[in-house]
């Protein structure tokens, strides 16, 4: 029961936020938001940026491929020459090729997957301006082509989708640095550090000293959460003290990290002018999110029996992998959270949750994270269903699909199958290859079908560029970290790059009224057979895989199996 | 459109929002928390007789029966011969142990902790906090119902009146908000240094 009031508290703050949020970010993208102007002009001069400039399709691509380009070399120079540059309180060494490789391209894809161990293996400066700027960064290109993807459906014949420079900029100085700065204040007041100074010695009451990890983790804290990008300061991510101090601020990063997700379909609605279509795709989010919380919910409230039968309290719930203040309810929402959008921060470590309860992130995963999914990605592929969902309506009946008055053919649904494939192909054959292999085999933690789950999930987190892990896995070797570097970079760009081409087409025909024989795309209808098809066309590829992993594990469990 | 005229802008950019980002405001954000909260952005350590003795926030561990028990940690590392060893509450790193719900390790450490637990504490069931490892590593919490089970045994090796203790335990336990937000929960480090505070008087 309080689990349930925990998850609807959650829903409420976010959904509630959602509509003046949306309302905001709709504005920002119109470009009506201007009390920045000076800064946001100063860096279109210095850029040698024209504001006013349209960008095609295939010129937004570009644009924002290069800037990605260059973006991901200069973290790859920084994480191999952090020993030479400031902010090494510690003397960290430089990253190896294959792990600043794999760290870059994770960073660069707003995956945010850390095959290093940040306490010893990154400087503060390599973090604070290294990663903390792609997680701006990163989220703020995500966010650009959800703008670009809802303008094609605002007008008819029209060959542009916006200028990608300046969504970038205006994203960046209007959301997600207010947002953060004004998180990461409430943080640091509820314990995070920020500092630049060196780990701290203690002496302990109980004989013996101890040192204390500490750094700048407020700031990157922030908006980590709230661009959907997941890397922690510390290993232990979202559970550790210093990233997370209490249930407040975990209440807190829940909702950063859902905030924007659902709020997109609600801009997109203002922009249509009918905000119902944008409240049809909000809701379908939150449904699947939703059912995926009460069932891990359910899943780790009821405790593991192997235990409870060896003497452990049967009211406590699964607590291996958990800490004590946020307790089951708010560490499998926040967990669930992460895996819904593609934020993967964990305040728990779901390698040790029940099997079932370990299932629903890693098939939110699968599903393509549209639920509400990251920050920009999680709305461009809900669109992507979307279009899908009035194509096999439209096959039903016979008439050819439409969506928002644009007629949906076959180069369209071409497209869009070609970005729901590619990301299955990248997660299945990369997860069984690893397991052909002697090196993928050593980095499994687990024996059994949990060893499966693990490598499943590492390749559905990399690919979805999620992030998060069954960190048991030793993912620091040249497979997994050249393998899972690759999958991130797909993952991201060849889907994304389909999806622009889906908004180009779609913006270049004319703008149909809608007729007695249009499909609604609101209203209850449409929101089941969207739920239909994301579970259908986005899972079901994965059932037989996710059988002999988790539900596998879960069968043997309850038969007192263990390995 | 030729991509040599879009280097510049996108270099530049890149450039500007580093700066931005990633020197301006965090070393803004940095210097304005360090004047205004230097306790919690420095973090939130304690100090006794001018020593600094952990952080508020941060788990340590405590072995000696006179002290409340923190929760197993599962972190690890090497020690000097580069030999595994486990080294529970070592904050200069962090982590889960990432044993899943069916692994045979687990199940005996589990086993264990509960034999030991009992051993210590009494008999019947083991709060599952007691007997299982945190995901941090670092957790400084131990339910509520950990603490009251555990007070008894570390009233007797004070010396001290069990009721007492039981009575600093709740005095000290943090409440859940309207039984949704939080839990009931205690802070080990902060209970064990009311506890020698109270053992002094």
């Amino acid at each position: 029961m309080q689990g349930m009031l925990y998850i609807a508290l959650v829903f409420a703050l976010v959904l509630g936020c959602a509509f003046p949020m949306g309302r905001y970010m709709a504005a920002i993208f119109e470009g009506r938001i201007k009390y920045l102007a000076p800064i946001e002009n100063g860096f279109y001069k210095l850029a040698g940026v024209d504001p006013k400039r349209e960008m095609r399709w295939t010129d937004y691509a570009i644009t924002l491929l290069l800037l990605s380009v260059i973006h991901f070399l200069l973290l790859y120079a920084i994480l191999r020459l952090q020993y030479y540059l400031p902010m090494n309180p510690q003397g960290i060494a430089g990253m190896s090729p294959r792990l600043a490789f794999n760290t870059a391209a994770s960073f660069a894809t707003n995956t945010n997957w850390q095959a290093y161990a940040p306490e010893s293996q990154i400087s503060n400066g390599a973090q604070v301006f290294g990663i903390v700027v792609h997680m701006f960064i990163s989220a703020a290109a995500g966010i650009a082509v959800a703008a670009a993807v809802m303008r094609a459906f605002l007008a008819g014949g029209v060959q542009t989708i916006g200028n990608f420079y300046v969504d970038l900029t205006r994203i960046t100085l209007y959301l997600l640095i207010p947002i953060s700065m004004i998180a990461a204040l409430l943080l640091v007041i509820a314990g995070a550090p920020q500092t630049f100074g060196a780990f701290v010695t203690a002496h302990t009451l109980d004989a013996g000293t101890q040192t204390i990890a500490i750094g700048p983790v407020a700031f990157q804290e922030a908006i980590k959460e709230f661009g959907t990008n997941g890397g922690g300061f510390f290993n232990a991510n979202s559970a550790h003290p210093f990233e997370n101090p209490n249930a407040w601020t975990n209440l807190l990063e829940n909702w950063l990290d859902l905030v924007i997700g659902f709020s997109l379909p609600i801009s997109f609605g203002i922009m249509l002018k009918d905000k119902a279509q944008g409240r049809a795709l909000m809701f379908a989010m939150a449904i699947i999110l939703a059912l995926g919380c009460i069932g891990t919910y359910a899943a780790e409230a009821s405790g593991n029996p192997l235990h409870i039968a060896a003497g452990v309290s049967a009211t406590g719930g699964n607590m291996e992998g958990k800490d004590v203040r946020f307790g089951i309810p708010a560490s499998v929402t926040f967990n669930v959270s992460a895996t819904g959008t593609s934020t993967g921060a964990v305040d728990s470590f779901t390698d040790s949750y029940m099997p079932l309860g370990g299932a629903v992130p890693l098939f939110l995963m699968q599903l393509g994270e549209v639920t509400p999914g990251g920050v920009g990605s999680g709305f461009y592929t809900i669109i992507v269903f979307a279009l899908l969902s009035v194509f096999v309506a439209g096959l039903m009946v016979g008439r050819t699909p439409e969506y928002l008055g644009k007629k949906v053919q076959a180069k369209e649904i071409k497209l869009a199958m070609l970005g729901v494939l590619i990301l299955t192909l990248f997660i299945l054959a990369g997860a069984g290859f690893s397991l052909m292999t002697k090196s993928g085999l050593g980095s499994l933690a687990n024996a059994g079908p949990h060893g499966l789950s693990e490598m499943l999930y590492a390749w559905s987190s990399a690919t979805e560029n999620n992030g998060s892990a069954f960190a048991g896995l030793s993912a620091d070797t040249p497979l997994l970290d050249y393998g899972l570097g690759s999958a991130m970079l797909f993952g991201r760009f060849a889907f994304l790059i389909p999806v622009l081409a889906i908004a180009g087409s779609l913006a270049a025909k004319p703008k149909l009224s809608a007729s007695a024989g249009t499909f609604p795309t609101t209203g209850p209808l449409f929101i089941g057979l969207l739920i239909g098809v994301i579970i259908i066309l986005g899972g079901l590829q994965y059932l037989p895989a996710d059988t002999l992993g988790p539900l596998a594990d879960q069968y043997l469990l309850n038969a007192s199996k263990t390995f | 459109m030729s991509i040599a005229r879009e280097i510049r802008p996108a270099i530049s950019l890149v450039v500007l929002f580093t700066l931005l980002t990633g020197f301006i405001l965090p070393e803004a954000f940095t210097g304005a928390v360090q004047l205004a909260l230097p306790s919690q952005a420095n973090g939130s350590l304690l100090t006794l007789n001018g020593q600094v003795v952990g952080s508020a926030i941060i788990g340590q561990n405590f072995t000696s029966a006179k002290y409340f028990q923190p929760r197993p940690s599962a972190l690890t590392g090497t020690d000097a011969k580069g030999n595994n060893i486990n080294t529970p509450y070592d904050a200069s790193e962090s982590g889960a142990s990432n044993m899943g719900p069916a692994s045979a390790s687990l199940l005996q450490s589990v086993q264990q902790r509960v034999a030991s637990y009992q051993k210590a504490f009494g008999p019947g069931p083991v709060p599952a906090d007691a007997a299982t490892a945190s995901g941090s590593g670092l957790d400084p919490d131990i339910s509520r119902a950990n603490a009251l089970r555990q007070a008894p045994a570390v009233a007797a090796a004070r010396h001290l009146d069990p009721a007492k203790v039981m009575n600093l335990v709740n005095q000290m336990a943090h409440r859940s908000f309207l039984g949704v937000v939080g839990t009931d929960h205690v802070n080990v480090l902060k209970l064990n240094l009311a506890l020698d505070a109270l053992s002094a008087r």
